[in-house]
């Protein structure tokens, strides 16, 4: 799992590229942390384009990291998710807490 | 129902295997000439299980899990054992965002992946001897 991060005032991207499970989604996990507790992140926005596989530990990943952003007074988005992503996003509901696209 | 063919194999209770497994599963599986959803899906259910018997059935600590795939005509069952801590509740493990490690960032929805990702989809497990988990996939073609 490959993390990139560009940062813009308080907009955080971040993009993903590899397979998110519950291996990798530790990692992810600790980089979006440790950058919204160095800098004040209002909205932060995962680009899955180059993710080719998730299961549901990328959903908890998600919904922590969403619950956290949300205590910041932030919000959260997901852009670019393939089909096969779409199909686990929309299982889990998270589609009615940020925006995907 | 006659059996095409058959493997089986055994790894360490590790994170990085999660991968592994759903890369075995998905050779051995190509065979059946899977469309590129279906294997997908498959792949998703098989993640789900390894991840549990890692997490939840040892706990973070040293086991070892078992994996068998057998092939029928145009069906793959996988079957996936742990000898970990085993479930206490299983009715109340499959509930849709039921987790017990809520602390670990747990979303609760492996068994609702497990069951609407494959055709059918087992659970037995029982209190200090392990979970075994069989699930059936059809491939269309
Ligand atoms: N192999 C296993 N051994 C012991 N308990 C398990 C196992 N698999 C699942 N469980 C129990 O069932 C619950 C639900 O599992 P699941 O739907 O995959 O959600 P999650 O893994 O996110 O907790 C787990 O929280 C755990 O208590
Ligand atoms: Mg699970």
């Amino acid at each position: 799992m490959d993390i990139t991060v560009q940062q813009e005032k308080s907009v955080l991207t971040v993009f993903l590229k590899g397979e998110l499970d519950h291996h990798t989604a530790s990692k992810i996990k600790d980089t979006i942390d440790l950058l919204m507790l160095e800098s004040s992140v209002k909205m932060l926005i995962l680009d899955m384009s180059e993710v080719t596989f998730m299961d549901s530990s990328g959903i908890g990943m998600i919904a922590g990291r969403y619950r956290r952003v949300k205590s910041l007074g932030g919000s959260m988005s997901i852009r670019n998710a393939n089909k096969v992503i779409s199909k686990v996003l929309k299982m889990s509901g998270i589609n009615q807490l940020m925006k995907i696209s | 129902m006659q059996s095409i063919n058959r493997m089986k194999i055994e790894f360490d209770s590790k994170s990085t295997n999660e991968a592994f497994a759903r890369v075995v599963v998905a050779a051995f599986a190509a065979q059946l000439d899977p469309t590129l959803e279906e294997l997908a899906d498959l792949k998703t259910a098989v993640s789900e299980a390894v991840t549990n018997a890692i997490i939840h059935g040892y706990e973070n600590k040293p086991g070892t899990i078992y994996m068998e795939c057998v092939l029928y005509t145009g069906e793959i069952m996988v079957v996936i054992e742990d000898k970990g801590v085993g479930i206490e509740d299983i009715e109340k493990a499959r509930i849709p965002s039921y987790t017990t490690k809520p602390e670990l960032e747990r979303s609760g929805l492996g068994f609702s992946i497990m069951e609407s990702f494959t055709d059918s989809f087992e659970i037995e497990s029982s209190m200090g001897s392990g979970t075994k988990i069989t699930m059936k996939k059809k491939f269309t073609t």
